[in-house]
């Protein structure tokens, strides 16, 4: 074979490649399109103001999904108040503080069993441990806390991350110059590595606005025209009134609007809580 | 010139777990004089100026032997807290480290982790620094524009003011040259001769040209052990030993 044709071929793998790559990211586009656009067309016509600013009327079938709203964006928040503050601290116990031995490999092989438990498990706990035992009743308060236990190794495992991203020679040069350990961390590490563990709190904010099963024992409940005024309240939730209208309603073929409408506004919503974090992240970036 | 004695090593033994890294090493290193530690990649020069700032703490299978005195006190005492030892003993690291803050804020880090808020003062002591890194006149337009943004030369003598803020008595500097391009590594060089006036100041080096250029005394180690020592003009036209000579005449290293 001669040079050029072999050359041809080289390149000619490249593209081929090159355009297998491109389709495996088109296809993650596409998916995501085509969630939206169908929530989109079947959804839209059930967004208007009166389904945003009101309660359920007539047994679900009518009227909107305010406290539904309201109750996603508490439990969310609540979640991430929970897991964002242990979650980092965890990662900086694991990352900067732990001598590596028996018990830092324990705690790890913990943390991603803890991530592997299905989410209806954390449901049942947080039934058995936050609402009963420790006597929450069902509640934001309880349901943040199974959110907030169920996002903490998502939290975690980016948190040690970002801490694993900040270069050592910050480490050296803080300590070099007589700061302490902890302001080393405090002033150095931890501003070093907030646009990732921005990132972590993003996708568990995510997770925690969708999750159904953990929720449904410990916080949501099938209807309450009322919204919170503490966090012993009972709510209800997004992610809960889908499955409850789709599943359980008296009118479950009449109010499938409202199933993909209320679907929109959560996808919505955690869009919004995303671009919120995004935005923030983009700007600390941009002060470095 | 007289000059007074700064740091006593005593017999000094280091090991990273089993692997003996310094064996026996007895130097003594003097006040407002630049001493340079040279010899080939592995031979413990790095290891041995990080003990002096006990940087090597963080190396946790690591253990030290033998005595580090400075100005009377062995710097591995329990009673000697490492942060107050790392105020008095700065560093400049191989690569420039600038951390990712403003130029005003890079140096004034060192002052603010020490307890310093009086802002006239942290606003007085950063441009001082900065003037004794030769600096100031680069950056006294853009000081709270990111140091990130400064060239590798400049944000080298950015960390070497860095160092200089919190007013230690000891500079290590390990390779802070190496880098650089020739005209950074000249200024550079320029400024090792100015700062030996207030400071003590011990450099690493890989390049044999500089250590000749910027000390006063030259160190050189092999495989763990120091080798010979002597001011540096000495050591490098008459060598008392011949593995000296085969070095620094580029016969082996």
């Amino acid at each position: 074979m001669n040079k050029s044709s072999l050359l041809r071929r080289r390149k000619l793998a490249q593209v081929a490649i090159f355009g297998l790559f491109r389709l495996s990211a088109a296809i993650n586009g596409i998916a995501l399109l085509i969630v939206v656009y169908f929530l989109v067309a079947r959804g839209w016509r059930a967004i208007n103001w009166t389904f945003l600013t009101q309660p359920p009327m007539d047994s679900m079938t009518k009227g909107g999904i305010l406290p539904c709203i309201v109750g996603t964006l508490c439990l969310s928040l609540g979640a991430i108040l929970v897991a964002l503050p242990i979650g980092v601290a965890s990662a900086i116990y694991l990352n900067e503080y732990a001598r590596p031995g028996r018990l830092l490999r324990a705690i790890r092989i913990g943390i991603n069993n803890l991530a592997g438990v299905p989410s209806v498990v954390f449901g049942l706990f947080g039934l058995a441990f936050f609402v009963v035992w420790l006597k929450m009743g069902v509640s934001i308060l309880a349901g943040s806390l199974t959110l907030g236990v169920l996002t903490l190794p998502v939290i975690i495992g980016s948190s040690e991350e970002a801490l694993r991203s900040v270069p050592d020679t910050y480490r050296e040069a803080s300590l070099g110059l007589g700061a302490t350990k902890w302001q080393t961390i405090y002033k150095v590490v931890l501003p070093a590595a907030l646009p990732g563990i921005l990132t972590g709190a993003i996708l568990g904010i995510s997770r925690a606005a969708g999750e159904t099963a953990p929720i449904m024992f410990t916080a949501a409940v099938f209807y309450t025209p009322s919204l919170p005024t503490s966090v012993f309240d009972e709510i209800m939730a997004l992610p809960y009134h889908i499955y409850v209208l789709a599943t359980a309603g008296t009118e479950i073929e009449a109010t499938r609007h409202l199933q993909y409408g209320t679907s929109l506004v959560l996808i919505v919503l955690v869009f919004g809580l995303n671009l919120i974090a995004i935005i923030y992240r983009a700007r600390l970036q941009r002060r470095m | 010139m007289e000059h007074s004695l700064k740091i006593k090593i005593k017999n000094l033994n280091f090991y990273y777990g089993d692997f003996k890294a310094l064996q026996d090493i007895s130097l003594d290193m003097y006040a407002n004089q630049v001493t340079a530690f040279i010899g080939p990649s592995g031979c413990g020069k790095s290891t041995l100026l990080r003990c002096l700032n006990r940087m090597n703490d963080l190396i946790p299978i690591s253990r030290v032997e033998g005595q580090i005195i400075l100005d009377n006190q062995n710097i591995n005492d329990p009673s000697v807290d490492v942060v107050t030892l790392r105020r008095n003993v700065g560093m400049v690291f191989q690569k420039p480290n600038p951390f990712p803050k403003s130029i005003f804020e890079n140096v004034a880090y060192g002052l603010r982790v020490n307890g310093i808020k009086d802002k006239a003062y942290i606003a007085d002591r950063v441009e001082k620094s900065l003037q004794s890194a030769a600096l100031w006149d680069e950056v006294k337009d853009r000081i709270h524009d990111s140091a990130l943004g400064l060239s590798g030369g400049q944000q080298q003598r950015l960390c070497i003011a860095r160092a200089l803020a919190v007013e230690p008595e000891v500079v290590l500097m390990d390779e802070p040259a190496s880098a650089l391009d020739p005209i950074a590594t000249q200024k550079i060089e320029e400024l090792i001769h100015q700062l030996k006036k207030s400071y003590t100041i011990i450099i690493v080096t890989h390049n044999m040209q500089q250590a000749a250029r910027v000390s006063d005394v030259t160190a050189f180690f092999y495989l763990g052990k120091l080798i010979e020592v002597d001011d540096t003009e000495t050591l490098f036209t008459k060598p008392k030993l011949q593995q000296t000579e085969d070095y620094i005449t580029g016969r082996f290293g």
